[in-house]
């Protein structure tokens, strides 16, 4: 299925929750939906026959400075299609539920938006940092992250 | 008499493993919760080895990058130099001569058959036969030898350049390259006969942590993980780039033929198998390479257009992702690398409750993981 069939299928069923299709120069093109609209938009997307994204290849937080974001790369072996996903998320609060009962492989990479981003994934099974210690302060992808000059008394 | 036995208390313990221990494969560390010899719960502990090479990535430009990703993975840095170089030619819409094309293609399929034998060496010296190694790196320096010819280089080589490769393959490049390929073929067929169908191997491989096929793509395993578990896809052929579509090749899958389908020795065997393939892509390579340049003009300062890509390529350890997005400045705006190895990680603590300590060794050597490519 082509993105643009992809979007007027999910604006159909969703509504106001499907925000935008990001077309041009993007590859592939993402649709953007509302954040608390992201784990029902994912379960559609995995459980409708016609569309069947079936595996979550990459997923990952972007801070693009006035807002955060989670892109999701959804791909589909029985359908041969890919397509983005994204919810855009306010730098204050950025949470949305998470969606690691419908593919069970976005935990890890959960788990590093939070680490990296501090973005928090409501209900999730398990959201711990991952990569960084865990008394690590600040989250380091953020473009306004302070490099620390010290940890634990080492320089780093 | 009456026993003791019931009297015994027992009570779970938690175990290190790791992060310095000799069958994880570089620092991982695992906490093994067990009941006796039986994991009851093993949880990865990731990180030790984290750089920040996403963060490096903003900081400085696209061409600079390339030798951060030798540092990806290590025991294929070609593929990772070329997943960068298709990347950023996929953003910038940059056409790449055929030669280099091809040139990639061969030391990309070289690197996977030592990448491979890396992992076929290791897993037999973890399942206790040290012989195997040895052959596995006798082969792999004439490997390195061939890659220190093309690039310079033994380990992380920097071949790959944004619109092509840094040089031409030297005069000898391509015959050495077919005398490597006469000679390693039967190798295939030795290795089998001395370890592969051991019965003590099989018996430590076979029905161990099985992976049924609708949970390897719930968790999203991709590469010999995924094939290992009768599942046929692979990026070369199903979302074909560079010129692997005009290459004639198969895509190996387990088949359960000493146990189940998806168990540990699925895994193994497909490697073994895929360094076959990878035999006859390098052959066909060799034998149609054109004549030309091997690097497109791309400007000395180089900004790609405002835009957002992401790009898969089949790398040993499956699929690494490249999500790349422009702001049109000189440095990406941000990367995000997404690995084989640290996908496979995830699926780890399910598929090994209950299985005996000695197994866990066997799983993490099935899974071919590398640390540098987990923790980034």
């Amino acid at each position: 299925m082509e993105a643009q069939a992809i979007f007027d299928t999910l604006k159909g069923k969703f509504g106001d929750a499907v925000v935008e299709l990001q077309g041009e120069g993007f590859s592939p093109a993402f649709v953007v939906v509302a954040p608390a609209a992201v784990k029902e938009v994912s379960r559609f997307l995995k459980e409708d026959p016609n569309l069947s994204f079936d595996v979550l290849m990459c997923l990952s937080g972007v801070d693009y400075k006035e807002k955060f974001a989670v892109a999701y790369h959804l791909h589909s072996l029985k359908q041969h299609h890919v397509i983005g996903l994204k919810a855009m998320l306010p730098r204050e609060t950025p949470s949305l539920p998470t969606v690691d009962d419908v593919w069970p492989g976005a935990n890890f990479h959960e788990r590093e938006a939070f680490d990296l981003f501090g973005i928090v994934f409501e209900g999730s099974k398990d959201l711990r940092r991952i990569l960084l210690p865990e008394d690590w302060e600040g989250h380091p992808l953020r473009k306004d992250y302070k490099y620390p000059d010290f940890y634990h008394g080492i320089k780093v | 008499m009456t026993t003791r036995t019931d009297a015994l208390p027992t009570q779970e313990m938690t175990i290190n493993m790791g992060p310095q221990h000799p069958s994880t494969h570089g620092v991982l560390r695992v906490i093994l919760t067990t009941d006796g010899e039986v994991v009851t719960r093993a949880v990865p502990d990731m990180g030790y080895l984290h750089r920040g090479l996403e963060k490096i990535g903003e900081r400085v430009t696209y061409a600079q990058y390339m030798p951060f990703t030798d540092r990806l993975d290590y025991l294929a840095a070609m593929n990772c130099n070329c997943a960068w170089a298709w990347a950023v030619e996929k953003l910038a819409k940059i056409e790449v001569p055929e030669r280099a094309e091809y040139l990639r293609v061969i030391v990309c399929e070289l690197n996977r058959i030592s990448s491979h034998l890396i992992a076929f060496g290791s897993y037999t010296a973890d399942m206790g036969a040290f012989t195997p190694f040895l052959y596995a790196i006798r082969e792999r320096e004439q490997v390195n030898d061939l890659f220190e010819m093309i690039c310079g280089n033994r380990l992380t080589y920097n071949y790959a350049r944004v619109g092509g490769v840094s040089g031409d393959a030297p005069k000898g490049f391509l015959e050495k390259t077919k005398e490597f390929l006469d000679y390693f073929e039967p190798k295939l067929d030795e290795y089998n006969n001395l370890i592969s169908y051991n019965k003590i191997f099989v018996h430590r491989l076979a029905n161990v942590a099985v992976i049924p096929a609708e949970d390897a793509v719930a968790y999203g395993l991709t590469g010999p993980n995924l094939r290992g578990s009768g599942v046929p896809f692979d990026l070369r052929k199903d979302e074909p780039y560079s010129v692997y579509p005009k290459f004639d090749f198969k895509v190996c899958v387990g088949t359960g033929e000493r146990g189940t389908l998806g168990d540990c020795f699925d895994r193994y065997m497909v490697r073994i198998n895929e360094m076959r393939e990878s035999i006859k892509i390098v052959r066909q390579a060799v034998a149609q390479i054109p004549d030309g340049p091997v690097l497109a003009k791309v400007p000395r300062v180089f900004k790609p257009p405002v835009g957002e890509t992401y790009f898969r390529s089949e790398c040993p350890r499956g699929e690494t992702g490249i999500y790349l997005i422009s702001d049109g400045s000189v440095n990406p705006y941000r990367l995000k690398i997404r690995t084989g190895s640290f996908v496979s990680m995830n699926i780890f603590e399910k598929i090994t409750r209950g299985l005996m300590i000695a197994d866990i060794v066997a799983v993490i050597g099935s899974f071919d993981i590398i640390l540098p490519e987990i923790d980034r």
